[in-house]
């Protein structure tokens, strides 16, 4: 890992005493200005970045909400509200959370869908595509916990129907949702203890898993539109010939990107931060009462995939076990593709079908998830379950049976 | 100095090796017994199960037809007195139901029969619905409009759609597999319930502090 910059001449003054004692200089130049990425990086390459943005978004407005904000089943409700109506400035950092929560998972399902039209995700990106999982999971059980935090009615029911999830587990199940609520009910312990794993526990395991992401990605590098290794055409000074500095060329790039992520951003914090009742069910400016169920309970939009899925089961273990391998196969695509290429511009139709057909499924899925479960409803979204579950178990058939284009040996530009 | 330098041969690489086995399984037997109190602090406190005690409901100002809804243990549980039409009508359903005969379902061994309760008149259910812990609404009328001109009456899970009669038994086509569960309870006199505690059971053994004293 030591390069250039220890065999130079040493570095006098300030920055001298400094490097001799922290490698700062070794570190970004092995990490940044000596990161060689591909230079057809387009616009899908941009998720990343602001994934790690909005994660430091959150982890500020968190900071100060914290001050503010009492867990506790008595308070919880009225010290939000008091946010939203007394603390100077509070509902601007509550609603830059809150929206941040939603365009958290914007960035990230983004981010996922390239490494799916880009095959990212292959040999030698395996672990990197592993990592990136966990880290999902991570976000989706700090999303959750966040939602019940604020204690209104979706907070109170939304734990119950996930929490209860647990106990359709055969034989432990009632134990461990008694052991995860702390009470004979979702309660002031369970409220406590979210609040706990929310600001505490999982940013920390979040912060860590995304370390060990970037770690993996500088170690493998990035992949590329074309799917091609820049590392196979290496120049006469030992770069990848189709690789440019990630300083100035991507940080200047990215920039970009988080002016026009940030412009959207803002439209909706400032215009609307309930986003007609996504972002912010309705049902949750009312506080928690175990005594009344919410006419419709549907969760954030982000999970309503997989709870649709959940609902098209008629029975309650096998529905909850669908839900769970839904998401347990996205943990094995990098063994499922058995294309002979990585990128979707060199496979063949039958992928380009599938993944067509894969984004059509989730966001009808998405849909009807915040739909009730009845009638035809239930029927689209079984549909919508099998073709889910086709594009992964039928992927090593038909990424195989198909023709491909061959892979260039350079990187392309075009489309 | 040379004296002090050891031969890679004279060392005993196999003791080392199971001395560092050793000590690591050792490690791990400690981490695992000091997770206990961790995991353990976890569990319902002291308070939350002094609060679980039993319930006392008066039934005299429950009409026939109607539903009161109570809480034990944080739970919601209903309790509904049938009228005797009702509880005729309950034989009819057996044919569209998952478990006509509870046997899957959990109840009190008291409380396995038709009428799914201690006396017919009354039905006490845990208001949670068997599938993800919703709450079933009350839909007595047959033929309620909201649920279906053929629904011979009992309760609809607005959140995914199970239902149940008036026996709190599931109907086919419920995304729910159980029929709603019945908590253990008891009639302390002619018309007063008391949930939490199993008929048979004395009041005052079971959880003496708040039993007790509700009655007192």
């Amino acid at each position: 890992m030591a390069t250039a910059s220890s065999n130079t001449t040493p570095q006098k003054g300030f920055m001298g005493w400094l490097n001799k004692r922290l490698p700062v200089n070794a570190f970004l130049e092995n990490q940044l200005t000596g990161y060689y990425a591909p230079k057809n990086l387009n616009f899908w390459y941009f998720f990343g970045s602001l994934a790690l943005l909005v994660f430091v978004l959150q982890i500020l407005t968190g900071i100060f909400l914290t001050m503010h904000y009492k867990p506790g089943e008595a308070i919880a409700f009225d010290s939000v509200e008091y946010i939203m109506r007394e603390v100077e400035y509070g509902w601007l950092i509550r609603y830059l959370h809150s929206t941040g929560a939603s365009f958290f998972f914007v960035v990230v399902y983004l981010h996922m869908f390239r490494a799916l039209l880009y095959g990212s995700y292959r040999s030698p990106r395996e672990l990197l595509w592993l990592l990136g999982m966990f880290l999902y999971l991570a976000l989706m059980a700090e999303a959750f916990m966040g939602y019940v935090l604020p204690w209104g009615n979706m907070s109170y029911w939304g734990a119950q129907v996930i929490v209860n999830l647990f106990g359709t587990i055969p034989v432990v199940g009632p134990g461990l949702v008694e052991w995860i609520r702390g009470d004979y009910g979702i309660a002031d312990s369970t409220l406590n203890r979210f609040f706990a794993l929310h600001v505490i526990a999982l940013p920390f395991a979040i912060a860590l898993l995304v370390a060990l992401h970037l770690v993996a990605l500088h170690e493998t590098g990035s992949n590329n539109p074309d799917g091609n290794d820049i590392k196979d055409k290496v120049g006469k000074d030992g770069k990848p010939v189709d690789g440019i500095p990630f300083h100035p060329y991507y940080t200047v790039k990215d920039i970009v990107g988080v002016g026009v992520f940030l412009a959207i951003f803002c439209s909706v914090v400032f215009f609307a931060p309930t986003f007609g009742g996504l972002f912010l069910e309705k049902p949750n400016f009312e506080p928690a009462n175990p005594l009344s169920t919410p006419e419709h309970i549907a969760p954030v939009w982000y999970f309503t995939a997989f709870y649709a899925m959940l609902r098209a089961v008629p029975d309650q273990q096998l529905g909850a076990l669908i839900m769970l391998l839904s998401i347990l196969l996205l943990f094995l695509l990098p063994w499922l593709d058995r294309s002979p290429v990585r990128s979707i511009r060199y496979k063949g139709i039958l992928s380009k079908i599938a993944l067509g057909t894969f984004v059509v499924t989730f966001i009808a899925l998405s849909y009807l998830g915040l739909m009730p479960a009845d009638g035809v409803y239930v029927l689209l979204a079984r549909i919508f379950t099998v073709l889910y579950f086709a594009f992964f178990l039928l992927m090593p058939w038909y990424t195989r049976a198909e023709q491909t284009k061959p892979v260039p040996q350079r990187v392309t530009y075009h489309a | 100095m040379s004296d002090d330098v050891i031969n890679a041969q004279d060392v005993d690489l196999s003791r080392r090796k199971f001395l560092t086995a050793a000590t690591a399984a050792t490690g791990a037997v400690g981490a695992v017994f000091a997770a206990v109190p961790f995991v353990a602090s976890w569990k319902p406190s002291e308070r939350a199960r002094a609060l679980g005690a039993p319930t006392e409901i008066d039934l005299t100002k429950l009409e026939p037809g109607q539903m009161v809804v109570s809480t034990w243990r944080r739970q919601p549980i209903y309790v509904v007195r049938r009228t005797p039409e009702m509880v005729s009508a309950l034989g009819k359903n057996d044919g569209q139901l998952k478990d006509p005969q509870s046997a899957s379902s959990e109840q009190p061994e008291y409380a396995k029969n038709e009428a799914r309760s201690v006396k017919p008149e009354y039905l006490v259910v845990y208001a949670t619905c068997t599938h993800l812990g919703c709450l079933p609404k009350q839909h007595f009328t047959p033929g309620d409009p909201v649920v279906g001109a053929d629904w011979p009456g009992g309760f609809f899970c607005p959140c995914h759609g199970s239902k149940f009669d008036l026996a709190g038994r599931v109907f086919n086509g419920s995304p729910a597999s159980a029929n709603l569960r019945i908590p253990p309870h008891k009639y302390e006199q002619e018309s007063l319930l008391l949930i939490g505690v199993d008929a048979g059971a004395p009041a005052a053994a079971a959880l003496p502090s708040t039993a007790s004293r509700g009655l007192a």
